[in-house]
C-alpha cells in the first residue's frame, strides 16, 4: 500500500504549454553507408516503398541529414534503436 | 568471390575463396570484441575506483539512501556516456545530438541491448561462413544478419582509415606499398560483398 500525497499541483494556465509539436527520427549522412543500403533500410524497417524510400536517401546524402518518422516519442525512440542496429547514425528531436 | 545473387525461394548465395573467408572471419571475430556486452571501453568511465558492486558490504543487506545510489549499483559507472574510442562511438552513437542529458539515459537503458544485437548478428555472420570458404547459402533471416554484420565491419574500418565521400579518390592517391592501401582494399572489397548482397535482396 502506498500513500497518496496530500496536496496534488495543478498546472496553473500559465505553465500549462505542454508541446504538441511531434518528435521526429532523423538520420544523418555518413560517408561509409551504401547509397542501396540505406534504401533498403528505409523500405525495410519503416514499409517505405521504394520511391519514397530512394527520396529520403537523396535527402540524407545531399541535405546532410533528413526527417524520415514522426510521431510519439517513444515510437521515434524505437526507430533511433532500430536505426542503430543496422549502424544508421540516426537521431531522435521534438519538432521546431 | 562470386557475388551474391538471389535464390528463388528467398535467400542469397556467394562464393567465397578461403582467404576472404578467413579474412571477413578475423575482421567480424574483432567486432564481436568490441561490442561484446559487458566487454569495457578502456577510455570509458573509471573501471576501478567508485564501482559499487567491488564493494564487500553489497553482499549484505545494502540499504541505499537515495535513489542514485541504488541505480548506481544497477549500471555500471559510464553507463551514460558515449564511449570515446570513435569507432566504438560509431556503432554505439548517442540518440540525441542536441541534448546529453537525454542522450545518456537513452544510452544507459539501451546499449546493452544494441552491443547484444550486434553480437549476434556477427555470430550469425560466422555461424554460416564456411571455415575454409567456398559456398555460402543464406535464408532470408542470414542474409539480413550479414548484411548488419557486414556494416559494421565497414563502419569500423571506415572511422580507422577516416574515409570521406571521395573514398576511391583518397585510395587512388596511395600508393602500393602504403601502408593503408591494403586496408582500403579490403574496405573496397566489403563493400561489394555488401553491395552485391543489399541487390540479392532488393
Amino acid at each position: 500500500m502506498s500513500t497518496a500525497p496530500a496536496e496534488v499541483d495543478l498546472p496553473r494556465s500559465a505553465d500549462k504549454p505542454v508541446s504538441d509539436r511531434p518528435w521526429v527520427t532523423i538520420v544523418w549522412n555518413d560517408p561509409v553507408n551504401l547509397m542501396s543500403y540505406v534504401t533498403y533500410v528505409f523500405q525495410h524497417v519503416f514499409g517505405y516503398p521504394k520511391k519514397k524510400a530512394t527520396k529520403l536517401m537523396l535527402d540524407v546524402h545531399h541535405k546532410g541529414k533528413a526527417v524520415v518518422a514522426a510521431g510519439a516519442r517513444e515510437a521515434m525512440e524505437h526507430n533511433v534503436e532500430v536505426l542503430h542496429g543496422y549502424g544508421l547514425w540516426a537521431t531522435v528531436r521534438q519538432d521546431k | 568471390m562470386e557475388p551474391f545473387r538471389s535464390v528463388r525461394g528467398g535467400g542469397a548465395r556467394a562464393w567465397l575463396a578461403a582467404a576472404e573467408a578467413s579474412l571477413l572471419r578475423n575482421l567480424v571475430g574483432q567486432i564481436m570484441t568490441l561490442v561484446e556486452p559487458g566487454a569495457s571501453d578502456p577510455h570509458r568511465g573509471d573501471p576501478q575506483g567508485g564501482n559499487p558492486r567491488s564493494g564487500k558490504s553489497q553482499r549484505g543487506n545494502p540499504r541505499p539512501d537515495d535513489l542514485d545510489a541504488l541505480e548506481a549499483m544497477l549500471y555500471p559507472p559510464g553507463a551514460a556516456q558515449a564511449p570515446e574510442d570513435p569507432v566504438l562511438a560509431r556503432l554505439l552513437p548517442d540518440a540525441y545530438s542536441d541534448d546529453p542529458e537525454a542522450a545518456g539515459e537513452f544510452r544507459k537503458y539501451t546499449e546493452p541491448a544494441l552491443r547484444s544485437a550486434k553480437y549476434e548478428v556477427a555470430k550469425q555472420l560466422l555461424d554460416t561462413l564456411p571455415e575454409a570458404g567456398g559456398r555460402i547459402q543464406l535464408s532470408n533471416d542470414e542474409a539480413l544478419a550479414w548484411l548488419k554484420a557486414l556494416n559494421d565491419v565497414r563502419l569500423a574500418l571506415g572511422v580507422r582509415l577516416g574515409v570521406t565521400e571521395e573514398f576511391e579518390q583518397e585510395w587512388a592517391k596511395l600508393k602500393p606499398d602504403d601502408p593503408q592501401w591494403t586496408a582500403y582494399e579490403v574496405y573496397a572489397w566489403l563493400g561489394a560483398v555488401q553491395e552485391s548482397l543489399v541487390q540479392a535482396l532488393a
